[in-house]
This record gives C-alpha cells, structure tokens and sequence, in this order.
C-alpha cells in the first residue's frame, strides 16, 4: 500500500494508506485528519486544503495552475512549498511523500 | 430512564457535523451525540447539484469524514430520526417516533426544508427537490426515461442542475418568476450572463413568467403550465425555489425568531443553552451592515460551528466570518466574497464577453462584496476590500488592469 506521511498542526506525524485516481486532499479526509477543512471539497474555491509539500516531490507534482497560485496567495502562512491538497492528484510517484498541513488561516 | 447526552446536536449537515468536530478540536471530552432524520452520515451538499448529479463523484467521496471518523471521535450518530418538539425544561427533545433525548446544551442545526410549489401538480411523481442525497437519488433514477426537464426557479441550485442536466443531454428549461435569474443573490450584470450563457448551451430561460400548474399525464407530471396558458412539456420537474428554515419546534418551545431562528453573536438563541448554526440561525453579521439575517452557505455553517464549539468549551470569540460562495456552472467558476444585499451601486470590472470578469458591489462608496466568475485572483484580493470598507474610485475598480491589492487601502474622502 502507497503511503502518506502527514505532519498534523500539533507536529505529530500521521501515516496514512494512499489510494490512486483521488486527491491528496481526499486521502488526508479519509485518513481521519479533521484540521484540514477543505471546506469547497476540492473545487479548487477556497484555500482550506493547504498544505506544505516535502521539497523532494515538487518535481513529481502537476504544475500549478493560475487559480490554485491565485487561491494560494491569499493565504498568511504561504511558502515555496506551498500547495492545495486537493489539486494534487495521488500517484505511485508519491509513495511516501511527507506534507504538512499548513496553519489555519 | 432516556438517553442523555452532554452536547445534542439536531441536524447532521455540514454545520451539525463540523460542531461536533470543533468540540472535539477544542478538546471536548463530554459526550456527544448528533441526530439527524437523514439516513446517511454527514456529506457535502454542494456536490448535489454539481458532481454527484453528473455521477462524476460517488457518494463516498462526498461525505465530509469518513464512517471511522465519528467513532473514534466518540460521537454518536442517531440517524433517520426527526425531532419534533424541544423541551428546555427539563432539557429534552423528543423524536417523531417519541424516543426522549436528554441534553445539557443543544445546538440545532438543521437547515430548510425545500419549499414546494403550492398549484396542482406540485407532489406528483417527477416533481424533484434538491435538498438531499435522498432527493437526488430519487432525480437520478429517473434520469434514463428524461429527454426534457423543466426547472422552476432560476436560484444557484436550479442553475447548477439545469447545467448539469444540459451536460447530460437533456433539453432544459428554466422558469423564473423574477425579471431576471439570481435576483434574490446578485446584481443584474451577473444575471445576465449566467442567463446568456445557458441560453447559449440550449437552455431556454424564461423569465417573469407564473407557474400556474403542474400538467399530469398516468400520475406523472408532463408539463408545466405557465399563467399565460403556454405548457412546457416535459418528464421531469426540478423545483429549486428556495428553503424554509427547519425551526418549528425550537418556536414551538418559546425561541425567538420570524424568519428562522435568532441568535446572538455567540449563535446562542433566546432560550437557555440552546445553539442554532447554519441556514437556519438569524444572526446580525457585520458585512450586512448590521441588519439580522440568514445566510444559506457552507462557509456560514462551518464558520458559526466553530463559533458555538468555542462558545461551550469556554473560549468564545464572537461570530465575525467573512462571508463567501461559491458556484459551478458548466465551465464557470463564480466566487463571492461579502454580502451584496443593500448595495446602491455596482461596478463591472472586465468584459463578460470574454468570460472573465467581476461585479463590485458599492454601499454608500464602500466595496460590500464582488461576484467573481473565473477571476480568482480579484476574489482573493478582493476580500480585502470588503473586510476593510475600502472606497476606491469606480473608475479605478472598473479598470482589470489594476490589482485590487492596491486598492484595499482607499478611504472614502
């Protein structure tokens, strides 16, 4: 089973089961992770799925698109890594990818 | 002896479930129990005019945790059961089949119930609300046999569906009493376009127009009848006309409240420990200038659960959301930020030919809200605005080229 690695807000790390063909978002919902609001359900409308994604795997990440840059700009805590789970779509390339969920805004 | 439970949450949409979330995440330790007269476990409703009508996502995807959740949390999920009377003295609710539920304090959170059509023909098979998974998997399996749909009501979620059902092939038709769609929600330049643009998908947009009857043909509707005599054929009815807030039993019990129920900035009603959130809670909101009002949206009933979880476990913070929306429409994303109600003056900001625009909203000078269709980046920075009262010169507002960034500093002179 593909993993997730999920640094919660209190810096506890979750492992957590991947599934393909769903969002990064989805599996942090499904992993029980109830701080990351996704409150749109991953529509790309909000910003409440931000998370920090480890440096090693932004190659193997789709490109950003200008709404997710735009949305990700309106977030107080945004970094390089930054990134909306739900635009990330869960793949083998990501086994064992370590991301954090970004504070609230 | 009845079951007694710390925290009673009635209604288990995305307010009653995300209360009990929040008290969780406020480091509640007492028990916790949600009733809801829906059989499923919480789920996003927005995808039911969107997603999962279209059959892109299934149900288990929408829920908004998944089943584990609720019980490792320790939180009790007493389903398709309806409350129908509360009781604050002692403090009980008791359900449609008469079970007794005790509570120390009581957070209702259950939204509306669709209105329905009042003329003959408004509960005949084919008639369709979208309120409920239930609702829709009901529309759904009757999909198959549809080739035309008519829509009465020309709100966000008739919209949506009528872009959905357009997308599946459907021959559609949207009924609007008003003179224009949306008019209860945005300003005429933005109805508009959402009325240009699904004329130009095939759908035909009638507006001002009265629904005198619902037609029937072996107990089925087959049409609908406008005042004017002219009857629209068709094999399915979907009646998006807005909801009224499920309060009865808490007016019933003494709450105050005339159009749903009215809380204070806490989200607490008139009556003794007892909570309303979401659709249903009338509160003042300081981005509609102050007055008391509803607010029918995701944001605002997550928003307000937090508030009321904060509330409980000894942490208040008064309820001050920005408020926001969203909707798709075929292709177009439309987000909103603020309350347009009351504005006297709007500002088109970029060219609705190009698909790409927004709509300012202006009371007295002042950026109210902003209606952004495929403009993220003004929605993003427009809130600013909105949460700043700024007062830039229309002309400046007007122009696309100019980031709103660099006007969320304007003072009104």
């Amino acid at each position: 089973m593909p993993k997730l690695l999920v640094t919660i807000r209190d810096g506890d790390e979750i492992v957590i089961d991947g599934e393909f063909g769903v969002s990064v978002m989805e599996i942090i919902r499904e992993g029980g992770v109830d701080e990351l609001a996704a409150i749109c359900g991953g529509c790309c409308s909000c910003a409440t799925c931000h998370v920090f994604v480890d440096e090693k795997f932004s190659d193997m990440l789709p490109p950003m698109s200008e709404d997710e840059n735009d949305l990700l700009d309106g977030s107080d805590h945004r970094r390089s890594n930054s990134r909306l789970s739900c635009q990330i779509p869960f793949s083998n390339e990501l086994d064992g990818m370590r991301i954090e969920i970004a504070p609230e805004d | 002896m009845h079951e007694n439970y710390e925290i009673l949450i009635v209604g288990g949409g995305h307010g009653g479930a995300q209360a009990a979330a929040a008290l969780r995440q406020n480091k509640f330790t007492g028990s916790i129990a949600i009733v809801s007269e829906e059989p499923d476990l919480p789920y996003e409703r927005p995808p039911l005019s969107k997603e999962y009508l279209a059959r892109e996502k299934e149900f288990e995807r929408i829920l908004l945790r998944p089943a584990k959740f609720w019980i490792e949390k320790e939180i009790v999920m007493m389903l398709s059961r309806r409350v129908v009377s509360v009781d604050p003295n002692p403090r009980r609710v008791t359900t449609e089949n008469g079970t007794e539920i005790g509570y120390r304090a009581l957070i209702w959170a259950t939204g509306g119930t669709p209105r329905q059509l009042i003329c003959s023909g408004h509960n005949l098979s084919g008639v369709h609300a979208v309120r409920t998974r239930g609702d829709v998997d009901r529309l759904m399996s009757e999909l198959e046999n549809v080739t035309r749909a008519v829509v009465i009501g020309g709100g966000y979620i008739g919209l949506e569906a009528a872009a959905v059902l357009t997308k599946l092939g459907k021959h559609v038709a949207v009924l609007e009493a008003a003179p224009r769609v949306l008019a209860r929600v945005a300003g005429e330049p933005l109805s508009r376009f959402f009325e240009a643009e699904h004329r130009a998908h095939g759908v035909d947009v009638r507006l001002g127009v009265t629904v005198e009857c619902i037609e029937e043909r072996d107990g089925a509707a087959c049409g609908v009848r406008l005042a004017d005599g002219d009857i629209i054929d068709c094999e399915m009815v979907i009646v998006g006309i807005g909801i009224t807030p499920a309060v009865a039993p808490l007016i019933a019990a003494g709450a105050a409240g005339e159009n749903g129920v009215d809380v204070d900035e806490h989200c607490r009603t008139s009556l003794p420990d007892i909570y309303a959130i979401g659709d249903c809670a009338a509160h003042y909101n300081s981005y509609a200038d102050g007055a008391r009002v509803r607010l029918e949206s995701v944001q605002n009933a997550n928003d307000q659960a937090t508030t009321v979880a904060k509330a409980i476990t000894g942490t208040p913070l008064p309820y001050r959301a920005v408020p926001w929306f969203w909707s798709n429409q075929y292709d177009l994303k439309l987000q909103t930020v603020g309350i347009s109600t009351g504005h006297d003056a709007t500002v088109l900001r970029g060219d609705p030919a190009t698909r790409a625009f927004s709509v300012v909203y202006l009371k007295r000078g002042k950026v109210i809200a902003l209606d952004c269709v495929n403009t993220v980046r003004d929605y993003v920075q427009g809130r600013a605005l909105v949460t700043n009262g700024a007062a830039p010169p229309k002309d400046r507002l007007a122009d696309s080229s100019m980031p709103l960034k660099d006007l969320a500093a304007a003072v009104a002179d």
